[in-house]
């Protein structure tokens, strides 16, 4: 059986999984049933994957459905395979994560069916190979996932999530629809191959980029088409959230590289400034908003959109060097981009099993109500922990190890010739740091009010850890977490067909380098070694713990803390996520959220406390589609009395729309 | 027989940072004392208060987590390695090139983000307005300090320190308006990052002006002796660094006679002590700032380095 054909069994395991959930849904037996069947199915395409990514070479498969004269074809090939092992990972984790989280669902009828299908609708678009099952794929992904969000519909704002994320998800699907219609050209050529064998005009390609930015941009979270995401990721359940982002996201990243980088011809080189600068907002715009956030899961969410500017940057820096032929950096940036999906997928998945672990054991996702969670909840904080580290791009982790490899392509840059893009890229390159700094700030807060201090609520203080599969899942992610931080090379070595494959070259061959060091250009130029600095940090540590213990002093003693002479101070006068946000919420936030405070002191005498009020806009929605919605509002008040009229309007009314087509008919040339 | 030697000298650095940094940190307090006309503690005192404060019992809150009794250990490791990765009396050694100088700042900011846990941890104010203080100044610190990064990489092209002490020694690489905007955002992000006046006073006992010994205040006996050899350690490897960047000389060659490690070794102890008189020489003539005042200087570093950056992708000359 060819390596497609395995992946499409897999992806009709799991509909037929999803479509025995749909009678059995409320059966107490059916959760484990669905979620292990699940589990094996994407354990079967992740070695698939796997197996075809290390052995290279392309597989497809035609089916008679579709279109009659086209039928629906499957492709696997290095850049499916890559994005396959990262979807069918993430979705592996995820059922095994449901395994122990989804026995506390209370309605498991309303997610069951939806799990399955959802994961394959996202290795479906990964394998389509023509232009009418990529746009159903992709639908009926989008339609699986809105269902998902809106599975606890009764919660306070989830169908407003829902409603918004469909009205975006129709949006994007329209956006690709006219994209692929111009990538096709008037021959109607919807097979990816007769689109990547025709020659695309300058404006066409500018077009069909313009146009991918808002559909895939859009499902990927691009600043500012970003505003469904932290609202419908945080919705679903835990173990969704944790696919959608870590995942779906990454389905969309998909999309943008088979378009701009395989079917498409080469676009000219300003295409990449405008990659660059979404990718450099949507980096910080991110981040920041994740900072302000206290509900845990919707600063997850934030980040994610912080990480896929991290993605687009090194993507556009890809384009950028392939637009002017230096095929070497344009293999060392598209490697980091790629790197980074794998990365992002891993740690993020990790992080929402962690919140999905708070949220069961507390039932709320309000960080100020949380806290001194490390004492009740020892593992789950643990993972949670490395966790943030590797998203703070912190050495050894992996995180770091893509973020280190996107600034090395970014230093080759001085040698594009056009100008705008040496403007442009060091000032890329000041935001791609600034994001990764504030980044660690907002894991710090993260960590910090969830897991540390004193608990702030009766709920934090009655936590208890979560089960075993879900504490499974956790770790074997923060294994990887470190596993593909120490050992970068053989990541970016299993990356290099897809780089060899869409820009023609590849980073030279990591694994045989000495010490398992990575070497992107040269020895002389830069190296990094994760696995030495781990081992030099373990040792060092290590060394110092037994030195001391055994030579200085080993006496311990508990006390209470220091409370400036205060007895017994509320948890409440702990720093919240809000308070801890403050000063970074003062230098950046009043440029970018024109946050004000207010302090309200009562007069002396008066007994009343002072009140602090901050108010801060999102000037995103403010500018962009607050005046969206009032127009369409506005226009649907209008058009509201054609649906009163007698039929005597309604005849005319058509004749006039009658004549009206005849007249341009005429006229048209 | 050369892997051995390598080793040695490679273990010399390593020994040479941890046996210097609590003396440098002396030398500091002694020129400071000096210059406002005290006659100051003796230079040996840090070592004095390390060896007391590493014998007596720590007092641990009661709260506190087990991430708290681990952290003054993986600080004190994380900055030691970096600190043993910077060059200091020789270049090229065995295992330089297991981190270049993106990957030591990515170290001293690991060390930074447990420091900012472990002040939350306890869950008192101090440590969370000093972890938070501490990360606002990081924010604007890190990416600084990036951007000069990138300056010194395109200048040498390589961001390995070895490599850019060799062609910073270089005649044509001469006087650049770049390397004079980095020079002075390296030293604006030394002095924050290492919590010297103006941005942060080491030796304040106020808790509110306080930043890093806020966050520390919760710490006693050995833990408190590795977060203060941290520090040493930090304040050692940034003056190495701006001395091993901008003032490569006499620095030893990879695989050269015992006398070049001699030379090499002497030339370094002279570029600490001035570099340290300097410190002290700045700080005993600035006030310190308002916590709210400190974006506007890590700004301004922020802009240098952008600025130098910027020239470098525009001329390769400038």
């Amino acid at each position: 059986m060819t390596p497609a054909a395995t992946s499409l069994l897999c992806v009709a395991a799991l509909l037929a999984t999803a479509l025995v959930a749909v009678p059995f849904g409320r059966r107490a037996r059916a959760t484990p049933a669905i979620y292990g069947a699940s589990l094996a199915a994407t354990v079967v395409a992740l070695a698939g994957a796997l197996l075809h990514l290390v052995a290279g070479g392309t597989s497809e498969v035609v089916l008679p459905l579709g279109l009659p004269w086209l039928g629906a074809h499957f492709r696997l090939d290095a850049l499916a395979a890559f994005f396959l092992v990262v979807v069918n990972f993430g979705g592996a984790a995820a059922s095994l994560y449901g395994l122990g989280y989804g026995r506390h669902e209370e309605a498991p009828h309303r997610v069951l069916p939806f799990f399955p299908a959802f994961l394959g609708a996202m290795n479906l678009v990964v394998l389509a190979d023509d232009a009418f099952s990529f746009l159903l794929c992709w639908e009926f992904m989008s339609l699986a996932s809105w269902a998902l969000v809106i599975a606890h519909h009764r919660a306070t704002d989830n169908t407003r999530a829902g409603y918004i994320y469909l009205v975006m998800a129709s949006f994007g699907t329209l956006a690709l629809l006219l994209a692929f219609g111009l990538l096709a050209g008037p021959q109607g050529g919807y097979g990816f191959a007769a689109m990547r064998a025709a020659e695309h005009p300058p404006l066409v390609a500018a077009l069909v980029l313009g146009l991918l930015i808002l559909g895939a941009g859009s499902k990927a979270g691009l600043v500012p088409l970003h505003v469904w995401l932290p609202l419908a990721h945080p919705a679903a359940p835990s173990h969704v959230s944790a696919l959608m982002s870590g995942v779906m996201t990454k389905v969309a990243i998909y999309g943008f590289v088979r378009v701009v980088f395989d079917l498409l011809s080469e676009p000219s080189w300003w295409s990449s400034m405008v990659v660059l600068a979404l990718g450099g907002a949507t980096a910080v715009l991110g981040i920041l908003h994740a900072l302000m956030e206290r509900d845990l899961k919707r600063l997850l969410a934030y980040s994610t959109i912080e990480n896929i500017g991290v993605v687009f940057v090194g993507l556009g820096l890809a384009l950028a060097f392939r637009a002017e032929g230096m095929g070497w950096a344009a293999a060392l940036a598209l490697t980091a981009a790629l790197f980074h999906v794998l990365n992002h997928s891993l740690f993020k998945s990790l992080l929402f099993f962690g919140a999905g672990a708070v949220l069961g054991a507390t039932a709320t996702r309000d960080m100020d109500r949380l806290g001194g969670l490390i004492h009740r909840m020892p593992r789950t904080s643990f993972a949670f922990l490395v966790g943030c580290a590797a998203i703070s791009a912190l050495p050894p982790l992996n995180g770091f190890a893509s973020e280190w490899l996107a600034f090395q392509a970014i230093l080759q840059s001085p040698q594009l010739s056009a100008w705008g893009l040496k403007i442009m890229v060091p000032a890329v390159g000041g935001l791609l740091a600034l994001s990764a700094a504030l980044a660690a700030a907002c894991f710090v807060k993260a960590f910090g009010v969830t897991f540390l201090g004193r608990p702030r609520s009766d709920a934090a203080a009655a936590a208890h850890e979560v089960d075993r599969f879900s504490q499974a899942a956790m770790f074997i992610l923060a294994g990887l977490c470190l596993a593909a931080g120490i050992l970068p090379g053989f990541v970016i070595d299993a990356v290099a067909p897809v780089t060899q494959a869409l820009v023609g070259d590849r980073m030279p061959r990591q694994t045989g380098v000495e010490w398992l060091s990575i070497v992107p250009i040269a020895e002389g130029r830069s190296s990094y070694n994760g696995l030495l600095v781990f081992l030099f940090i373990t040792i060092s540590a290590s060394l110092a713990v037994v030195v001391i213990h055994r030579f200085a002093s080993r006496a311990l003693r508990r006390g209470p803390a220091w409370g400036c002479g205060f007895v017994e101070p509320s948890p409440m006068t702990q720093y919240s996520g809000v308070s801890f946000a403050q000063p970074i919420r003062r230098v950046f936030g009043t440029l970018a959220f024109r946050a004000r405070e207010h302090v309200e002191m009562p007069p002396p005498g008066d007994m009343r406390p002072a009140r602090l009020t901050v108010q801060m806009h999102d000037l995103v929605w403010d500018a962009l589609y607050a005046p969206i919605a009032g127009a369409i509002g506005f226009a649907a008040d209008r058009l509201n009395t054609l649906q009163f009229l007698t039929i005597r309007r309604y005849l005319s009314l058509v004749f006039l729309a009658l004549v009206g087509l005849l007249l341009v008919l005429a006229i048209w040339p | 027989m050369a892997l051995i030697l390598d080793l040695l000298v490679q273990g010399g650095q390593m020994a040479l940072v941890l046996a210097l940094s609590p003396l440098l940190t002396g030398f500091v307090r002694k020129v400071k004392a000096r210059l406002l006309r005290r006659r100051g503690p003796s230079m040996l005192q840090p070592y004095r208060d390390l060896l007391r404060l590493l014998r007596k019992e720590v007092v641990l809150a009661d709260n506190a987590s087990w991430l708290f009794r681990v952290t003054p250990y993986l600080i004190f490791a994380a900055t030691w390695v970096a600190a043993a990765l910077v060059p200091t009396f020789a270049i090229g050694l065995k295992f330089s090139w297991t981190a270049d100088l993106i990957a030591i700042i990515a170290l001293l900011g690991s060390a930074r983000f447990f420091l900012a846990l472990a002040g939350m941890d306890v869950g008192t104010s101090f440590g969370g307005i000093g972890s938070s203080r501490e990360v606002m100044i990081a924010t604007l610190a890190e990416p600084a300090m990036l951007l000069i990064v990138f300056t010194l990489a395109l200048v040498a092209g390589s961001t390995q320190l070895s490599m850019v002490a060799v062609m910073m020694s270089q005649p044509e690489v001469g006087l650049r308006v770049s390397l004079g905007l980095a020079l002075i955002g390296l030293i604006m992000v030394a002095i924050a990052e290492n919590a010297r006046i103006p941005v942060d006073n080491p030796t304040t006992h106020l808790e509110l002006t306080m930043v890093h010994e806020a966050m520390v205040l919760e710490y006693s006996g050995r833990h408190l002796a590795m977060i203060e050899f941290a520090a040493s350690l930090k304040l050692l490897l940034y003056i190495s660094l701006i001395a091993c960047v901008f003032a490569p000389w006499g620095i030893a060659a990879p695989d050269s006679a015992p006398l070049a490690y001699a030379i090499g070794t002497a030339a370094y102890l002279g570029k600490l002590a001035l570099g340290g008189a300097l410190l002290a020489l700045f700080e005993t003539s600035i006030a310190k700032m308002r916590v709210f005042r400190v974006p506007d200087f890590l700004g301004a570093a922020l802009m240098l380095g952008l600025l130098g950056t910027l020239l470098l992708f525009v001329s390769r000359s400038l």
